[in-house]
């Protein structure tokens, strides 16, 4: 390295040369030194203000786990009552078998009681007096006794004494809860369960391939219509899944957002003339449009969702209202700015023709600023997309509030999982149409 | 502006010279005829979507215009001063023992004798929500930025995978997060804060990656050349260029994601969203003004704040033109 030694006199002329470099004020110095120390005394006091840590070890860590499980897998939830010596499954409403259905994993037994099957080494032998745990191929009879299940001697930690109920885990697969009248089973299985058909379903329980002969060359299940309108309508219909529903909830969605950009579009553009200040003269009415905009942006779009709800009640109307509203004023300020930037040259030489004010703005401004207005509006669409679900959630309808419907049961996390799904999916294909048309308009530049 | 000729003129017109003019008048008239196909069926699609948004909502528009100033009316508050006594927390005259004018015991108190009115401590949670979130995702943004452009990482799998988290952080539906979250941790601001963080995330990323492509490579290529690995060569060359629009973008997300705090505030997350929701829906007209005001007066403050920040850090460059894909 001795060839990158400086010498005296270099140093010297290399100071005075370049003052900036070696002399910096305290600011340049430590100033994001200064910043990061601020940011972080800011974060320590927040972390305590919202009482982080009380938050987090009193959160339901173990309801956590069966939320996300939830959210891929589904599960049958019968329970195994003990009624006159015999035991009788009991299933919840959420009814994902028909009645009478051969249910591989959950047989009857010839003594009156059931065998429920959770692996290949993993089962449970209900009967009214005893429940035989298998875990692993090993036997651990759990006995009922009066009042209580009692836990075997020996019994692995998968098996806990919970009071006077046994409770028996098997991981993924599902857990049971062994009380002295009745076996509470949670079976769980990968996927959505009854997604296209559900139980009342004719094509229930069939395969693709079934399905598809019956809806192409099969008979007509019901004679006024054909299969594969019936199996739509099956579809469409599905009690526990209500695609039919969900769809038009998303369609609402983006009939929101689209129509709310578009109205505030039309109304925006005639009133940035107004505001821009090259355009209109008069300082006044500048102002008075400038402020109005500001009024309109600033104002939150959940207080015009909220106030809007509260006049024409839940549905898309009072979501295209609030959007329309926030983003009349928003994009009026960029348009008035785009605007005021525009080339002068054009507007004289229309104008020296002789050609109409309206006339001079058409030809001299419009061809100027379009390809901006349009890039523009087709970015609060994009974004309004987005938004229009949590305005939905606020009150005012579409997927949002059916979202936030289904997350409140704390038992629809699949539905959830689904409508996210489509959500994405329509996100998706917004952003690219979107990109594709604005780079069209813009030229291939984007912005 | 008539684009056509008259036969007259047309008359005089050389043999080539008409062929342009031919020429010109049919594309004329396809492109005519474009836009007017494309006006009707953008009308149509306005119809339908109109009916459509009628049909599905609870109260048709037309049915419930009328009513629609009957709800204002119920809404004026007993006097003006109410605004303010609600917004300070004081005792109203009109007391009756309802929470409608129930001002007083909503007050929260810092020591034996000095309160901080309810909404104003609202406000503050909503606030440092957002602002907490902004830091959380900001700096988020900013470690995933690098390995999205293309002139640091190539255009490899790093890139694609990057960018497709990004993607989804930006798209995932922030009510959703908000829900579960809720779920494990009880309400409160903790499900807020991490909901708009991890928007932030990917909305930041994506404009951060963006400008990081723009950067000059010049001083990327001078480190290279002296043998600078990857690290220096991003901290010293690259990150200097870089950073006052990286902190423009986070001051603009600030804006944004206060009025987001607030949005998953009234879905359940606390701070003055929540408050502004229930007093809407019960029909406390000077509560909810002095929420209106206050609401309003601290966008327009973080607004201009902001404003004026960004222009003292990045000068006249105006970003309001990326405001919609922020």
């Amino acid at each position: 390295m001795s060839n990158l030694a400086v010498n005296a006199a270099d140093r010297e002329r290399l100071l005075s040369t370049y003052p900036e470099v070696f002399h910096r004020g305290f600011l340049q110095r430590w100033g994001l030194a200064i910043a990061a120390v601020a940011v972080f005394v800011y974060l320590a006091f927040c972390f305590s203000f919202f009482n982080v840590i009380p938050t987090f070890v009193n959160g339901n860590w173990d309801r956590a786990a069966i939320y996300l499980q939830d959210w891929y897998s589904w599960r049958a939830q019968p329970r195994l009552r003990f009624q006159n010596g015999q035991v009788v499954p009991q299933w919840t409403s959420r009814g994902q078998y028909p009645d009478g259905a051969a249910i591989d994993w959950l047989k009857p037994t010839s003594n009156g009681g059931y065998t429920v099957i959770f692996g290949s080494d993993d089962r449970l032998d209900v009967t009214p007096s005893q429940v035989d745990v298998y875990i692993d191929g090993k036997l651990y009879p759990v006995a009922i006794r009066g009042d209580r299940a009692i836990l075997p001697a020996g019994a692995p930690a998968r098996m806990i004494q919970d009071g006077n109920k046994v409770n028996v885990h098997f991981g993924f697969a599902g857990q049971a809860e062994i009380r002295n009248s009745q076996v509470y089973v949670q079976r769980r299985f990968l996927g959505w369960a009854n997604f296209f058909f559900d139980t009342q379903s004719p094509f229930w329980g069939r395969s693709v391939t079934s399905v598809a002969g019956l809806m192409l060359f099969g008979e007509r299940i019901d004679p006024a219509q054909s299969n594969a309108s019936l199996a739509l309508d099956n579809f469409l219909n599905n009690g526990s899944w209500q695609h039919g529903d969900i769809l038009s909830k998303l369609m609402q969605t983006l009939v929101m957002a689209f129509v709310g950009t578009l109205f505030a579009t039309i109304i925006a553009f005639p009133l940035a003339f107004v505001a821009a200040r090259n355009i209109t003269t008069s300082r006044p009415l500048n102002w008075g449009m400038k402020r109005f905009f500001d009024f309109l942006r600033s104002i939150d779009m959940l207080i015009w969702a909220l106030f809007f709800t509260r006049a024409f009640g839940p549905g898309p109307l009072p979501g295209i209202a609030a959007i329309f509203f926030t983003d009349t004023g928003a994009l009026g300020k960029v348009y008035s700015e785009a605007l005021e930037n525009v080339d002068d040259k054009q507007r004289e030489g229309v104008k020296s023709v002789g050609a109409a004010p309206v006339i001079v703005q058409r030809y001299g401004v419009v061809p100027q600023v379009l390809p901006i207005f349009i890039s523009q509006s087709l970015y609060f669409w994009e974004s309004n997309t987005r938004s229009a679900t949590a305005i939905g959630a606020v009150g005012a309808g579409g997927i949002g509030l059916k979202l936030l419907e289904s997350m409140k049961t704390n038992a629809d996390w699949d539905k959830v999982a689904y409508m996210v799904l489509l959500i994405l999916l329509v996100v998706f294909v917004f952003d690219n149409l979107s990109n594709a048309l604005r780079s069209r308009v813009m030229g291939k530049k984007g912005h | 502006m008539a684009h056509v000729a008259g036969p007259a003129q047309l008359s005089g017109l050389q043999e080539s010279s008409r062929t342009i003019l031919d020429h010109y008048q049919s594309q004329v008239r396809t492109r005519r005829i474009y836009t007017v196909v494309s006006i009707v069926v953008f009308l149509i699609v306005l119809g339908a979507s109109l009916d459509f948004a009628n049909e599905a909502n609870s109260g048709k528009f037309f049915e419930r215009l009328p009513y629609f100033f009957d709800f204002i009316k119920s809404f004026v508050p007993n006097s003006p001063l109410e605004i303010f006594r609600a917004m300070f927390d004081l005792p109203s005259p009109y007391a009756d023992g309802s929470i409608k004018f129930d001002y007083t015991s909503d007050r929260v108190w810092i020591t034996d004798s000095f309160y901080i009115p309810n909404f104003f401590y609202q406000l503050a949670i909503t606030i440092n929500i957002a602002i907490v979130s902004t830091i959380l995702g900001a700096t988020g943004a900013f470690l995933l930025c690098f390995f999205a452009s293309t002139n640091l990482v190539g255009a490899g799998l790093t890139r694609w995978v990057v960018r497709r988290i990004m993607e989804i952080l930006r798209a995932f539906p922030e009510i959703v997060v908000a829900g579960l979250l809720a779920a494990i941790l009880s309400i409160g601001p903790i499900a807020a804060i991490i909901a708009v963080s991890v928007h932030t995330i990917g909305a930041l990323g994506k404009l951060f990656f963006e400008v990081v492509e723009n950067a000059d490579m010049k001083p990327d290529e001078g480190m290279r050349a002296s043998g600078a690995s990857w690290l220096e060569r991003v901290r010293f060359a690259i990150l200097p260029q870089v950073l006052p629009n990286f902190v423009s973008y986070t001051l603009l997300r600030t804006e944004i994601n206060v009025r987001a705090s607030t949005i998953i505030g009234a879905v359940g997350g606390g701070g003055i969203g929540e408050v502004f929701s229930l007093s809407i829906g019960r029909d406390h007209a000077a509560k909810t003004y002095a929420i209106i005001i206050l609401l309003l007066v601290t966008v327009i403050c973080v607004d201009q704040f902001s404003a004026w920040l960004r222009r003292r850090l990045i000068g006249k460059q105006s970003f309001e033109f990326g405001r919609g894909a922020a």
